[in-house]
């Protein structure tokens, strides 16, 4: 029982990063109609800027946990003014391209910048070692990780359905033409979003960067299991992509448990079954194009 | 889903179903003539393996470029296929000692047989979403070999891989002479999927790239001509994997790897979507100059092929053959309107 719980913390933590990259993945999505495979970057980059922050500013990993997701808020503004808009109105295989070819560039950029090594990072000091809930040892910096993606992820449920703002973006991402008939400036919406989609994917970063080895690679594998979290959540769905997100990260944690050889694999056999049961994912709705 | 931001537009790609242009009789031959010269000549002008190169990531692209040009599905997970063939092609080539072509052969056999199944999974998906699907699926095909490492060698890769050839030992040893013992079989890539582009079942193909839903209402099975199409794709990329494997004597796990799907499609967006021959011309551009990079001991090409990749996508949708086509006709267009 103990170890089962152990797993699941486990799994909720390492599903709270794919939760968060999923959530900014599907709003991007929703709102601009890109896929954004420079999205495993942005979380090497919040993971890396996490790292840098500290040997070369002395920043705080508390600190880092707000500045750097900024930082790439701001980023992925840029990225968004400068490249993506120009591809907009084209088919979106191209911005799926473009941002791969993004891709290729930030990585072999960090790569000469910082190496290919692992960038060592401690646990900040108020989250080390273990603490005791119901007679059960549970390290704490998961407990911590996995209760901030949690509640990040609520925070922004909260206001993609309290507020004004969630409103016209919720109505941007199902119905755009409806909205902007109705007099909703949906294009005044796209760059924030980005960015805002951008800066969730670096929080994942930083929030993985004490647990994780920090690499300029590390965004590779990253991004490939969020394509499959997108697939088994539906990329339509907010909602679907946050689920799909915590599911995959319980199903590597017990499969690193129970079937180490088979952890990697399991996932992707998770979405070939919905693939073939459900092809819009397990909360996709409608036909996707 | 493309619907977002006022319509969208479609692929820029030179494959059209328009009738086509009537040529002079001895245009195409010749073109297949100075084609195949050229082919010839290659190895003396560059370093053999390096042509060899060009071929094989040429005739990669070209797989590729049959699912994306002419039937509108961005497959990033093609290396799951040259990967497979590599390494059969090479454990046929240890195990048994079979001439290397028949080892190339069964490995695309191999690569079309993992296709089925796959496949007939990433149909289900279109659009990005099958960009999304293939890329997951290779990626799961990368994590069995890098574990099965008893049958690929793990990180280590397959090493020393023959290539027998009835005891013919320049073949065997030299890859001046390998590449023309190996060219064959990619003019057999090369002719497979120019037969399918120009035939009944091509036809189909752009219709459905075209207008899925009115193609569905004629009575065609979609989903079935885009796994036969999938299948067929897949043994072409076979076959330059095999081929890529015998000629460097070894097969890894970076013939698997996402980066090698990306490459391919690199070199199709480079070469000219729809174009079949443009994947030559990009595969030309690309691996000379990954070869001239690596000589200046530069590190980071991806700094270098990602830039391309974000200039042609941003500049240059129709590619380089593309533009020259376009060119071309346009020339021609003006020409006749003055002269007749």
């Amino acid at each position: 029982m103990g170890s089962f719980i152990q797993y699941t913390l486990q799994g909720l933590a390492s599903g709270g990063f794919y939760a968060l990259a999923a959530l900014g993945l599907a709003v991007i999505f929703g709102v601009l109609g890109v896929v954004n495979f420079s999205h495993g970057s942005m979380y090497m980059l919040g993971a890396v800027g996490t790292v840098v922050a500290l040997d070369e500013f002395g920043l705080s990993f508390w600190a880092s946990l707000i500045v750097v997701p900024l930082v790439l808020f701001v980023f992925g503004v840029l990225l968004e003014r400068g490249l993506v808009r120009w591809l907009l109105k084209l088919d979106p295989l191209y911005n799926f391209l473009l941002t791969f070819g993004v891709t290729l560039v930030i990585v072999d950029l960090v790569k000469r910048r910082y190496g290919s090594s692992g960038m060592p990072y401690d646990t900040p000091a108020g989250l080390r070692g273990q603490i005791a809930l119901g007679g059960l040892e549970l390290p704490t910096y998961q407990v911590f990780a996995a209760l901030l993606s949690v509640l990040v992820c609520v925070a922004v449920w909260v206001i993609l359905v309290k507020t004004r703002v969630g409103m016209i973006v919720r109505a941007a991402t199902e119905e755009p033409d409806r909205s902007r008939a109705l007099g909703v400036n949906v294009a005044m919406w796209v760059t924030p979003v980005f960015g805002f989609g951008i800066a969730l994917a670096g929080l994942a970063g930083v929030l993985a960067a004490p647990t994780r080895s920090v690499t300029a690679d590390m965004g590779t594998n990253f991004i490939i299991i969020l394509f499959a979290v997108v697939v088994i959540g539906g990329l339509g769905s907010i909602f679907g992509a946050v689920a799909a997100g915590f599911i995959v990260g319980l199903v590597e944690a017990f499969g690193q448990a129970y079937a180490p050889a088979y952890a990697q694999v399991l996932i992707f056999v998770l979405m070939a079954g919905v693939l073939l049961v459900k092809p819009t994912g397990l909360f996709g709705s409608g036909e996707h194009s | 889903m493309s619907e977002h931001l006022v319509g969208t537009s479609h692929l820029e790609t030179a494959a059209t179903a328009a009738p086509e242009r009537r040529e002079r009789a001895w245009a195409r031959p010749l073109y297949l003539l100075l084609a195949l010269l050229l082919a010839c000549a290659l190895p003396w002008f560059i370093y053999p393996p390096i042509a060899l190169d060009i071929l094989c990531w040429g005739l990669f692209a070209i797989s590729v470029d049959l699912l994306l040009g002419y039937t509108g599905l961005l497959s990033f997970g093609h290396a799951a296929f040259w990967g497979s063939s590599a390494y059969i092609t090479g454990i046929v080539a240890i195990e048994t000692g079979m001439p290397f072509p028949v080892a190339i052969l069964l490995g695309a056999l191999a690569a079309m047989v993992i296709a089925v199944p796959t496949g007939w999974l990433a149909v289900r998906s279109t659009g990005i979403y099958f960009a999304m699907v293939t890329l997951a699926f290779a990626q799961m095909l990368y994590f069995v070999a890098n574990r099965a490492s008893g049958l690929t060698g793990g990180e280590n890769g397959l090493q020393g891989i023959p290539r027998p050839f009835f005891g013919m030992e320049l073949i065997e040893t030299e890859a001046f002479y390998f590449y023309y013992a190996a060219l064959p079989l990619i003019i057999l890539g090369c002719f497979i999927a120019w037969r399918t582009v120009h035939s009944p079942f091509g036809r189909v193909l752009l219709a459905i790239r075209d207008n899925p839903a009115r193609a569905r209402a004629l009575g065609f099975d979609v989903e079935g001509y885009k796994i036969v199409v999938f299948v067929i794709s897949a043994g072409i990329a076979g076959v330059a994997g095999g081929v890529f494997s015998s000629g460097h004597g070894f097969a890894s796990l970076n013939d698997l790897m996402w980066t090698t799907s990306g490459k391919a499609v690199l070199i199709t967006v480079l070469g000219g979507i729809g174009t079949l021959w443009g994947a030559m011309v990009g595969s030309g551009i690309l691996v000379t100059l990954e070869d001239y990079l690596t000589t200046l001991g530069f590190e980071g090409i991806g700094i270098v092929t990602g830039t391309m990749f974000i200039v042609i996508v941003l500049l240059f949708r129709r590619g380089i053959w593309g533009s020259v086509q376009q060119a071309w006709h346009w020339a021609l267009g003006k020409a006749r309107l003055r002269w007749g």
